[in-house]
């Protein structure tokens, strides 16, 4: 079955954290304990949403030692195509939903003698179930956690109350930057350094650390992209000996399922490389919006990644 | 002495390239033979030479065929410059510096295989990625083996078969490598029919 | 040397050797649920993976972890392997989390599976662990390493037969971290442990430039937890040596100069390796078990279509790759044995022996 194994859940708990996060627990709807998971990892949440199916990654910010359940925090999106939105107004406690096996795209290096962290905003929950999973088995970390305003720095109180002399906090609305040159020049060598947020701090974070001659191996970022909007475009399947059509608001991967054709998945955010599909015809431009082709593979016009990629032009036909 | 050329061959067999300066709060160096050469040239690279060698430490020891170039390397004016009688008594220092070293320090190591393994074993040892360490062979082709069978380690082994300096067993040398000793894999060559040794063979210089 | 197990062979289990006197045989009904690779007449070297779902009644495949009749003697011959060269089972530090999973996995599946043999019971992270044919009754903490004899991968693959290896992934492949290896196809684990996907596999010939490791690696990379896969290797062992490791090859590595036309039925053994591949959910690693099966070939000829396919197999393999699975020398002589057993009829296709399609 296509995106691995599932878990049907039921909505233990919804918390408004502040004006944009809301947190969901999920716990599983006859009473067992959930699967044991990694910190970092995601769950894919699947959504019906009046009609409209959407399938959405969120990193699990629950203890990975907790099995009792999973919990989840979705920021608000006003603009986006509504997968926040509809777990925002429409999933309230007692709802059973379905949601994926854990899946880890951004785990500890194991062997690091010391992990470095970075987050922005809501990139912070990949982090709040890593430092769990640290504090457990005796882990070195810092934390660096830039937020818009003090009202917006979830769980900024529990970080700092449990790990006072790790954990540094920042306000954008009060001129407080993070000096990362100073961070970066003391730490020890073995460190490996974590950085997840907006894709404009991520690559000042990498940027940086490259400049001051970190290697490349020890430098680990995630980010999930939405699925853009787009202009509607036509496909052909080859495989299946469809045509579908995909609308502005829909990815090319929604509406090959739509269309009843099983395509493979994992993360659905382009970072995965899961749903990486032949091109069998291009008259036209593919958008590219993935973190996975390399460049030689976008010059090469061969793959796409449904997930999260576009088209415009005349004529697309891929091996699905 | 000109860069090695080695054949083509297996996928765990180490790969060399040419030193290049890269940005970095700290440099160290560490060479043996002809591996001084790389150093020399690495640094002739180098955008902001002075800068680079006001942040080097080089660590060097002569060959295991003589190659001695010593006052090539101390003639650079490098912040701290050090030479030991051997690799063994180079490893020691080598270890002391990484145990206090952070990140964006640069690592460059050249010369024989032996020499580049064990410091490349000794740095990893730290947890830094092995992949970032820069590796370029120069001078002597000769091979730190392990016995397979007797764990025994023999240097500078020139021909193939040779028999291992602890267990007295005729091994035939493979490409195999191992990162975490630091040494190709030797196996008997007559297990199966006793007493049958091919002439040895020198195949490294 | 003294065993810190009590076996009970209960009237199921076979009390045999794998070394000196090989004793070592298949009972009737387990020949017939024999892991026989070849599932057509040829045989060249695949990616061959499939989802490791519990299969037929009675076959290897019907549960996660096949326990048969040849159990407690695979565990004693591990403890004597152990007891001679410690270095056989190596945890590098940062792999204790993925032990622990391993552990959890196994024990988990055994009870579940053999209620007759495993218990497993849990009082959070306090567990009672009872293995009846090996006699042990274990209480111990979860996580907590003080709690047991051995480090969690050790003591759990020292009650578990096949070879284990835990793999780490970094860096865009996997690590091979640790590993409990004694009764390999000549490999060390002490050499190539922390080595990566292609560099532990590099020895192997043709496979690399087939690309046969390019797209497994990608394949295992995507592996989730909770949809294990599993494949067939296999190669061939002159008696029934569990533990061929080089550390040991100068002591039998003169066995390949024995078979003879007269001894090849009795002497010569089809070693398939039935590997599993499970993604771990706490530590994210790849936990691979490479579990050996070991028939002679005049237990294999028993089943006609098998004695067919077999001396098609061996007959046409590529000089290579009989070569890399250290059978070259003795392969004319297995084809001619073996060709009596061939009557040139057509076989079916699939592993199962004709009379159970």
């Amino acid at each position: 079955m296509s995106g691995g194994a599932k878990l049907p859940v039921r909505v233990a708990e919804v918390v408004q954290v502040n004006d944009l996060i809301k947190r969901f627990r999920f716990v599983t709807r006859d009473g067992s304990p959930m699967p044991a998971f990694s910190g970092g990892s995601h769950t894919v949440v699947e959504m019906d949403d009046h009609g409209t199916r959407r399938l959405n990654p969120y990193s699990i910010m629950s203890d990975p030692a907790d099995s009792s359940g999973y919990e989840i925090s979705v920021r608000r999106d006003d603009v986006g195509r509504g997968g926040s939105l509809y777990l925002h107004n429409h999933v309230t406690p007692g709802m059973e939903m379905v949601i994926s096996h854990p899946v880890n795209l951004f785990p500890l290096d194991t062997r690091a003698k010391k992990y470095l962290m970075f987050a922005g905003g809501i990139g912070i929950t990949p982090f709040l179930s890593q430092i769990a999973q640290l504090s457990h088995h005796g882990g070195r970390f810092e934390l660096h956690y830039s937020a818009r305003s003090r009202a917006l720095g979830a769980y900024m109180d529990r970080l700092t109350a449990a790990h006072p002399d790790r954990v540094h906090c920042y306000f954008d609305e009060e001129d407080q930057r993070i000096d990362l040159p100073r961070i970066l020049a003391n730490q020890p060598i073995g460190t490996h350094l974590y950085v997840c947020g907006p894709k404009g701090m991520i690559n000042w974070v990498l940027d940086t650390a490259r400049a001051a001659g970190w290697p490349e191996p020890a430098l680990h970022h995630e980010e999930f992209l939405a699925p853009p909007v787009g202009d509607a475009f036509t496909v052909q399947l080859a495989a299946t000996g469809k045509t579908i059509t995909v609308a502005p608001a829909q990815s090319l991967l929604e509406a090959i399922e739509a269309a009843g054709v099983d395509a493979p998945y994992l993360c659905r955010g382009g970072a995965c490389g899961q749903c990486e599909t032949r091109v069998i015809a291009c008259d036209g431009t593919i958008q590219h919006n993935d973190h996975w082709l390399t460049d030689e593979d976008r010059a090469e016009g061969q793959k796409i990644m449904p997930c999260v990629s576009r088209f415009a032009g005349k004529h697309l036909s891929i091996d699905r | 002495m000109s860069k090695t050329e080695f054949p083509p061959s297996i996928r765990s067999r180490p790969v060399y390239a040419d030193l290049e300066p890269r940005p970095g709060r700290s440099h160290v160096a560490v060479a043996d033979g002809e591996g001084a050469e790389a150093i020399v040239e690495m640094l002739d690279k180098a955008a902001d030479r002075p800068a680079m060698l006001a942040a080097l430490h080089i660590l060097y020891a002569p060959g295991p065929n003589g190659t001695d170039q010593w006052d090539s390397l101390q003639a650079l004016g490098a912040a701290q410059c050090f030479r030991a009688p051997t690799i063994p008594t180079l490893l020691p220092r080598l270890g002391r510096v990484v145990a206090d070293a952070h990140m964006g320090t640069q690592f460059y190591l050249a010369g024989t295989e032996g020499l580049i393994g064990q410091a490349e074993r000794d740095i990893m040892a730290t947890g830094f990625p092995h992949a970032a360490i820069q590796k370029e062979h120069r001078g002597s082709t000769v091979r730190r083996m392990q016995c397979v069978h007797c764990k025994g380690i023999t240097e500078n082994v020139a021909t193939d078969p040779f028999k291992c300096s602890h267990c007295g067993l005729w091994l035939f040398v493979r490409d195999h490598y191992s990162r975490r000793l630091a040494a190709f894999q030797g196996v008997n060559i007559d297990a199966e029919d006793k007493g049958e040794i091919p002439e040895p063979v020198v195949r490294f210089t | 040397m003294s065993l810190d197990f009590t076996p009970q062979f209960d009237g199921f289990f076979r009390n045999e050797t794998f070394r000196d006197d090989f004793t070592y045989r298949n009972s009737p009904q387990n020949i017939r649920r024999f892991a026989f690779p070849f599932d057509r007449d040829d045989y060249m070297y695949s990616v061959n993976m499939e989802p490791h779902t519990p299969g037929r009644p009675g076959s290897v495949f019907e549960h996660t972890f096949d326990v048969d009749e040849h159990y407690v003697s695979e565990m004693i011959d591990r403890a004597k392997v152990l007891a001679q060269d410690p270095l056989r089972c190596q945890s590098l530090p940062h792999m204790t989390l993925a032990g622990w999973d391993l552990l959890e996995l196994i024990m988990e599946s055994k009870a579940r599976d053999y209620p007759q043999w495993f218990s497993l019971e849990k009082d959070g992270n306090r567990w009672r662990w009872i293995n009846r044919p090996m006699g042990i009754d274990q209480t111990f903490t979860f996580l907590d390493e003080s709690t047991l004899p051995y480090g969690p991968f050790e003591y759990i693959t020292r009650q578990t037969q096949g070879d284990f290896s835990l793999q780490d992934e970094r860096d865009g492949t996997l690590w091979m971290d640790a590993g409990m290896i004694t009764s390999q196809a000549d490999w060390s684990l002490d050499f190539d442990i922390g080595m990566n996907f292609h560099e532990w596999h590099a020895p192997v010939p043709l496979a690399h430039e087939m690309g046969v490791f390019d797209r497994a690696l990608k394949f295992l990379l995507k592996l989730q937890h909770g949809a294990p896969v599993r494949r067939y290797n296999w190669t061939m062992t002159v008696n029934p040596l569990l533990d061929t490791a080089p550390e040991t090859y100068p002591e039998w590595g003169h066995m390949r100069t024995l078979p003879t036309q007269e001894n090849m039925g009795h002497m010569m053994h089809l070693r398939v390796e039935l590997q599993g591949l499970f993604r771990l959910p706490r530590s994210n690693a790849i936990a691979f078990s490479i579990r050996c099966y070991l028939a002679k070939f005049e237990e294999l000829v028993t089943v006609p279509k098998w004695g067919r396919r077999l001396h098609r197999v061996v007959r046409d393999i590529h000089p290579d790759v009989a070569a890399y699975k250290g059978f070259l020398r003795n392969r004319d002589a297995m084809v001619e044995w073996l060709s009596k057993y061939d009557d040139g009829k057509p076989t079916s296709p699939g592993w199962w022996p004709d009379d159970e399609e």
